[in-house]
C-alpha cells in the first residue's frame, strides 16, 4: 500500500546541484593556488593572492563540496531508510539557503582578508554564529526524522550521518570560542581565540583532525553505508562490522590530534598519546573499508560496467590507503621526515580527492537521476570517462606529492661533516617544481571530470523533471 | 584521589564499554536482527515489478 504522502526531495535536490557547482568552484581555486606556487606571477592582486585563495580553496572543498554533499545524501538516506518525509521541512529549506549564504560570505571575506587564522576555522566571528543556527537547524531536521521513522532500527548510516552532526557541533563551539573586537564593526570583523599559547594549538588540533575525523570520515561513512548497498544491490558485507566500525571511531578519533602538534610546545606525553591513538585508527579504518568493498564479494562483475560502483569502490581504495598513511605518518620518527612537507599535503589530496570526492561524486551519481524522473544519467560513457580522468588526475597528485614531499624532508635534514645545512631552503623549493607542475596536471584532470560531471548533470535535468517519490511503507514482515 | 585519577578511571571504563560493545554486537542474540538491518537500505524501493503490487509506480 503506498500513502499519498511523498519524500522531501526538493533539498536534496538543491543541494546535490550545488554540489557540483561548489566542487568545481573549489577545485578552479585549487588549481589557481597550485599554478602560483609554480608561476609566482600569476599573484596579480591581493585578494587573489595564495595567502588569501589558500583558505577559500580549503573552505570551498571541504564544506562548500564536501558539506553540500553531506546535506543531499544524508537528508535523501535518511527519508528513505526511515520511511518518512523529512521532519521540518522549512527548517531544511533554511538550512540549504543558510549553507549557500556561507559560503557566498566565505568567498567574499577570505579573499578580502578576514580571517581567525585557524586552519579550516577561518571565518569570522558573525559567519560562525550563523553557522551555529544552520547546524542546529540541521540536528533537528535530521534528528527529526529519525524520531518519526516508520521503521524499528536506526539504519547504520544514520548513525554515521548523526554522530557527524553531534561532533561537528562540539567542535565547532570549542574551537570557534573567541572573542570579537565590537569595535571593529560586524561588517569588518576581528576577533581573538578563546585559548592562548599552547591551548590554543591544542584546540585548534583537536578540531583540525576532528573535522577530519568526523566531518570527512563519518559522514562519508554514512553515504558509503547506504550508496554502496544500493548501488550493488547487496546489504553490507558485516552489519556487526558496521556497529563496530562506528563505535570503535567515536571512542578513538577524538583523541588523534596532538599528532599535528610533533616536537613543538605541546607536553610529550600528549604528543605520545595522539600517536598511539592514531595508529589504533587504523584498525576501524581497515574494518570499514573491508566491509564496503566485500559488499561486492560474490557480484564483482559489477564493476566491470558500472562506472558509479567504480567511483565508490576506489574511493574505499583510497580511503584504505589514506588511512594506513595517516597513522604511519604519525609515528613520530616518521613525522620528523614527513611534517611541514609536501607529503602531507599528497596525503591530504589521497584521502579528499580519492576518498571524500569519489564516494560524494558516485553518491550524486546515484542520486541525480532518482529526483529528476530517469532511470539513468544522461550518459554513462561520460561518467566513465569521469572516473578515469579523476583516478588518473588524483594519482598524478598525490606521487608527485610523495617524492617532492620525501625529497624536502631528506634535503631540510640534510647536514654537512661539519654540522652546517647541506642545503638552503631554497635549493628544496628550486627542487621541488618539476612535481609542482606535475600537482598542476593532477588537480586540473580532477576539475575537467567535475566539468564532465556537471555537464552530465544539467543534460540529465534538462532531459527529466523533478520527482518527489511517494513515501513507501516498510516491509510488513518486521 | 585527585582528577588524574578520574582521568584514568574513565579511560578504562571507556574501554570495558567499547569492549562490550563488541560483544553485544557479535553476540548470537544480535544476529537476526542485524540481518533485518542489513536489508533495510535494499527494502526502500519498491519491489521488482513481477508482484505487479506496485505496478505503475514511478520510479524511485
Amino acid at each position: 500500500m503506498q500513502s499519498q504522502a511523498t519524500y522531501n526531495y526538493k533539498v536534496v535536490r538543491q543541494f546535490a546541484v550545488m554540489t557540483v557547482i561548489w566542487g568545481i568552484v573549489g577545485m578552479l581555486v585549487g588549481v589557481l593556488i597550485a599554478s602560483q606556487l609554480v608561476w609566482p606571477q600569476l599573484n596579480i592582486v591581493e585578494f587573489l593572492s595564495y595567502g588569501r585563495l589558500r583558505p577559500l580553496h580549503t573552505n570551498a572543498v571541504i564544506f562548500a563540496f564536501g558539506g553540500c554533499a553531506l546535506f543531499a545524501t544524508s537528508y535523501y538516506s535518511v527519508q528513505r531508510t526511515g520511511h518518512t518525509p523529512l521532519f521540518a521541512p522549512g527548517l531544511a529549506a533554511f538550512t540549504f539557503w543558510g549553507w549557500q549564504l556561507i559560503i557566498v560570505l566565505a568567498a567574499l571575506s577570505l579573499p578580502l582578508g578576514f580571517t581567525t587564522g585557524k586552519e579550516y576555522a577561518e571565518l569570522e566571528w558573525p559567519i560562525d554564529i550563523l553557522i551555529t543556527l544552520v547546524w542546529v537547524a540541521y540536528a533537528i531536521v535530521f534528528f527529526g526524522t529519525i524520531a518519526i521513522r516508520k521503521t524499528k532500527h536506526i539504519y547504520v548510516s544514520n548513525w554515521f550521518f548523526g554522530g557527524m552532526i553531534l561532533a561537528v557541533a562540539l567542535l565547532h563551539l570549542v574551537n570557534s570560542a573567541e572573542i570579537p573586537v565590537m569595535a571593529a564593526g560586524i561588517l569588518t570583523p576581528k576577533s581573538y581565540s578563546a585559548y592562548a599559547g599552547v591551548q590554543d594549538a591544542m584546540v585548534q588540533w583537536w578540531y583540525g583532525h576532528n573535522a577530519v575525523g568526523f566531518f570527512l570520515t563519518a559522514g562519508f561513512l554514512g553515504m558509503m553505508y547506504y550508496f554502496v548497498p544500493k548501488q550493488a544491490g547487496r546489504p553490507v558485507y558485516s552489519y556487526r562490522l558496521s556497529v563496530v566500525h562506528f563505535w570503535a571511531l567515536i571512542f578513538t578519533y577524538m583523541w588523534a590530534g596532538p599528532h599535528h602538534l610533533h616536537y613543538t610546545a605541546l607536553p610529550d606525553w600528549t604528543q605520545s598519546l595522539g600517536m598511539i591513538f592514531s595508529l589504533i585508527l587504523l584498525a576501524p579504518s581497515w574494518g570499514g573499508m573491508i566491509n564496503g568493498i566485500m559488499t561486492l564479494s560474490g557480484a564483482w562483475h559489477k564493476l566491470r560496467d558500472d562506472p558509479v560502483l567504480k567511483f565508490m569502490i576506489t574511493a574505499l581504495s583510497f580511503y584504505g590507503m589514506s588511512t594506513f598513511e595517516g597513522p604511519m605518518m604519525s609515528i613520530k620518527t616518521v613525522n620528523a621526515l614527513s611534517h611541514y612537507t609536501d607529503w602531507t599535503v599528497g596525503h591530504v589530496h589521497s584521502g579528499a580527492l580519492g576518498w571524500v570526492a569519489m564516494i560524494s561524486i558516485g553518491s550524486i551519481y546515484y542520486i541525480l537521476p532518482r529526483v529528476f524522473g530517469r532511470t539513468d544519467m544522461y550518459s554513462t560513457p561520460l561518467i566513465t570517462a569521469h572516473f578515469w580522468i579523476a583516478t588518473l588526475g588524483t594519482v598524478l597528485y598525490i606521487a608527485s606529492m610523495w617524492i617532492s614531499g620525501v625529497m624536502q624532508g631528506l634535503m631540510w635534514r640534510a647536514t654537512n661533516v661539519d654540522g652546517t645545512l647541506t642545503y638552503t631552503f631554497a635549493e628544496a623549493v628550486k627542487a621541488s617544481y618539476p612535481f609542482w607542475t606535475i600537482r598542476v596536471v593532477g588537480g586540473a584532470m580532477f576539475l575537467v571530470g567535475m566539468l564532465l560531471m556537471a555537464y552530465n548533470m544539467f543534460k540529465t535535468i534538462g532531459q527529466g523533471k523533478a520527482v518527489d517519490a511517494p513515501v513507501l511503507q516498510p516491509a510488513a514482515a518486521h | 584521589m585527585d582528577i588524574n585519577d578520574l582521568r584514568s578511571l574513565f579511560t578504562v571504563l571507556s574501554m570495558i564499554c567499547f569492549g562490550g560493545i563488541v560483544w553485544w554486537a557479535y553476540s548470537s542474540r544480535r544476529k537476526q536482527a542485524y540481518e533485518e538491518a542489513a536489508m533495510l537500505p535494499l527494502e526502500d524501493d519498491p519491489p521488482a515489478p513481477v508482484a505487479g503490487r506496485n505496478a505503475g509506480q514511478a520510479n524511485n
